[in-house]
């Protein structure tokens, strides 16, 4: 049985373009709306969705999501109730992925076997925990794996060639290239760097390779998305429902913004296709 | 029962993945881990390099004043009238506490793996002085990340900092406390990854920091070890010490660990009461949990979000803990207790008015403890306590306490 990522890799693939991979933070601005949002976000042209799970303590991540984070948590977000947004959003869709991103403690105190179960049968498609590198594979990855989760593992441009291998080896679904040394939503990425890391991932695995931090715009995503099989844009949505707020609270046009912005990176990505054929 | 085993020997640790039983760890983004490698490679070539060892002692003895003496308390034993208390006096090194003794070593560190720039975090701004210090003895760029509400608490010691010729970057981001200190200065190392060194002040920390930030304290355990004998012929009953990352505490702790007739307590701050959420006894009103690269005890809520540590002492103000002090309370080999804000506080002006002594609010804490047990002991009994730092900087929170206005 083939997985939601490896049958939108490879629909994507007949398409001849890369993935729009977009990132929210569960439960920002409030368990409704952001809901709302990831139900709509489909059909406003994301491939895969990337739902994050909320900490107090995001040491990988930018002022954008550091605050959306909190507004979740401000709001009564919970890991548990991040599920309840995955099994709502899949009584109406079966094909599009999602995927948790986060940090491993709030995991941890859940207990690692019964969020992989609950996960599972929520709907997750697969992992992605930021502190947790290969060398903690035990943790959270190994029991994953078994369960039947894709755990999607973030190569950097400090993963040199010698430790590359490492990294890959218990990677599924996809590798994620984070595209600078910093955190999320920091300096633009050089499109040509990011070209070249990616050749040199896919000289060590057949698994797409997909390319976030620092994406912002329809126009970046073209370009990095002529080089990568998908591009992940986080900060730049997450930015665009704080703008949106009314008094700290989601106003009338916060899932309309946040729509729009991803019908524009869409458009980048599907530009991306146009260039290379 | 689920009781750990009592380990052969409990100076062992940590294991080459850095595991102190289940605590410890290597928990960090990717971009770090390379990076975590590489300093693990040069601590351990380091520690064997007899010049390495020959420098740091030089400047241990020459810049901080090492040995710090042993003192006997004559007079505070006689008006608790039970066991004699001695001190191990690191408040008199140069910067006023011990944290001058990691910040030495890891200096040395930086230095040797070709590292330009460091940063550190800082929450009462004593590591953060200290840091500033050797990067001034150095001529080395120095950054140090406070939280926001700890700049305005401790504006004596931001302006040490500055005048030491570092760069204090107030955190706003979180709650604007030394957590959210850390996690802003592990932003900017996982930017600036090739130049910079990360110079952390506490035993705590992804592999091998919680290990070579112990190795640079330790001097304290073995110089007491040394002295104790010279003095009474003889090891302590009981060593006190406290705790908040815990490094002074592991410093005098760790050589004493396999001595069995040393019992050990470590003094954590109560804050206001274990029954409220104003304090910071991580290891007493905690629970395990993963947070800034290491599985360690942890103020946490029950979905696994950090909590906010209060104590009178910024420098005890932090919502964990050491991955070595986590192992050493599930193996019982060290006695985890709290002391409440008003008790340190006595403790301090009791000190300052038996002996002549201004204590830290820190080592305040690890007094009061001293003073409930040295009273049930033998007057033939010892207890050393790790006097870690020195009161100047918190006169005006203990005035402020104590109802005075300067």
């Amino acid at each position: 049985m083939t997985t939601r990522i490896e049958d939108r890799f490879a629909k994507l693939k007949n398409e001849g373009r890369p993935a729009l991979v977009t990132f929210v933070m569960g439960g920002d601005p409030d368990h409704q709306t952001s809901l709302d949002i990831v139900k709509a976000l489909p059909g406003a042209g994301a491939d895969i969705i990337e739902l994050g799970m909320p900490f107090s303590d995001p040491m990988a991540d930018g002022p954008s999501i550091q605050k959306a984070g909190l507004r979740a948590l401000q709001a009564g977000a919970s890991l548990k109730k991040t599920l309840d947004i995955v099994r709502s959003f899949r009584d109406d869709d079966a094909q599009t992925p999602l995927i948790l991103m986060g940090y491993f403690n709030p995991i941890y105190i859940y207990g690692v076997d019964a969020f992989v179960r609950d996960a599972l049968d929520a709907g997750v498609d697969g992992l992605i925990v930021v502190d947790l590198p290969p060398e903690m594979d035990e943790e959270l990855c190994l029991p994953a794996l078994k369960a039947g989760l894709n755990f999607i593992r973030l190569a950097t441009p400090t993963t040199d060639d010698k430790r590359l291998p490492a990294v890959l080896k218990n990677t599924s679904g996809f590798v994620y290239y984070v595209s600078i040394t910093g955190i999320t939503g920091a300096a633009a990425p050089d499109a040509g760097k990011v070209a070249a890391a990616v050749t040199r991932i896919k000289g060590h695995t057949s698994l797409p390779v997909c390319v976030g931090f620092g994406v912002r715009t329809a126009e970046q995503a073209e370009e990095i998305g002529k080089g990568a099989d998908g591009v992940v844009v986080g900060s730049a949505i997450v930015s665009a429902i704080e703008a949106s707020l009314v008094n700290g609270h989601a106003g009338e046009t916060t899932v309309s913004d946040v729509l729009r912005i991803v019908g524009e990176l869409s458009k980048g990505v599907s530009a991306a296709r146009l260039a290379k054929a | 029962m689920n009781q750990p085993l009592t380990p052969n020997s409990f100076r062992a640790g940590p294991d080459e993945d850095g595991r102190f039983g289940i605590f410890g760890g290597r928990f960090v983004a990717e971009t770090l881990m390379p990076l975590i490698l590489d300093l693990q490679e040069a601590w351990e070539t380091a520690r064997k390099d007899p010049e390495f060892e020959r420098e740091l002692d030089g400047l241990n003895a020459t810049y901080t004043g090492r040995p710090s003496p042993l003192y006997f308390a004559e007079r505070l034993t006689e008006k608790l009238g039970g066991a004699k208390i001695y001190f191990k006096r690191d408040e008199l090194n140069h910067t006023g506490s011990h944290k001058i003794n990691n910040c030495l070593g890891q200096i040395l560190l930086a230095r040797k793996m070709g590292k330009t720039r460091i940063i550190a975090e800082t929450g009462a701004g004593q590591h953060g002085v200290a840091t500033a210090t050797v990067c001034a003895r150095f001529g080395l760029p120095c950054v140090v990340y406070m939280g926001a509400t700890d700049v305005e608490r401790q504006a004596p010691n931001v302006f040490r900092m500055k005048l030491l010729g570092a760069e204090v970057k107030p955190v706003t981001a979180g709650h604007g406390t030394l957590k959210d200190a850390m996690n802003e200065a592990l932003r900017d190392w996982v930017t600036n990854v090739d130049s910079t060194y990360y110079l952390i002040g506490t035993a705590a920390g992804p592999h091998p920091y919680p290990e070579l930030v112990r190795e640079f304290q330790s001097v304290i355990g073995k110089e007491a070890k040394e002295q104790m004998l010279a003095a009474e012929g003889r090891l302590p009953d009981m060593l006190v010490a406290a705790v908040g990352g815990g490094s002074n505490a592991i410093g005098l702790f760790h050589p004493f660990l396999d001595d069995k007739d040393v019992s050990i307590v470590g003094v954590e701050a109560g804050g206001k009461g274990l029954d409220g959420e104003e304090h910071c006894a991580s290891l007493t009103a905690g629970s395990p949990g993963v947070l800034h690269g290491n599985r360690t005890y942890l103020l946490q809520t029950g979905d696994g979000q950090i909590k906010e540590g209060h104590s009178i002492s910024a420098g005890l103000d932090y919502p964990g803990i050491g991955p070595e002090h986590s192992w050493l309370k599930e193996t019982g080999r060290v006695d985890y207790v709290p002391i409440m804000d008003d008790e340190a506080l006595s403790a301090f002006q009791l000190l300052t008015r038996t002996e002549g002594i201004i204590p830290a609010l820190e080592p305040a804490h690890a007094l009061a403890e001293v003073v409930k047990r040295a009273p049930q002991m033998d007057k033939d009994q010892i207890i050393l306590m790790n006097l870690c730092g020195r009161g100047d900087k918190d006169v005006f929170t203990a005035a402020k306490h104590l109802g005075v206005d300067l």
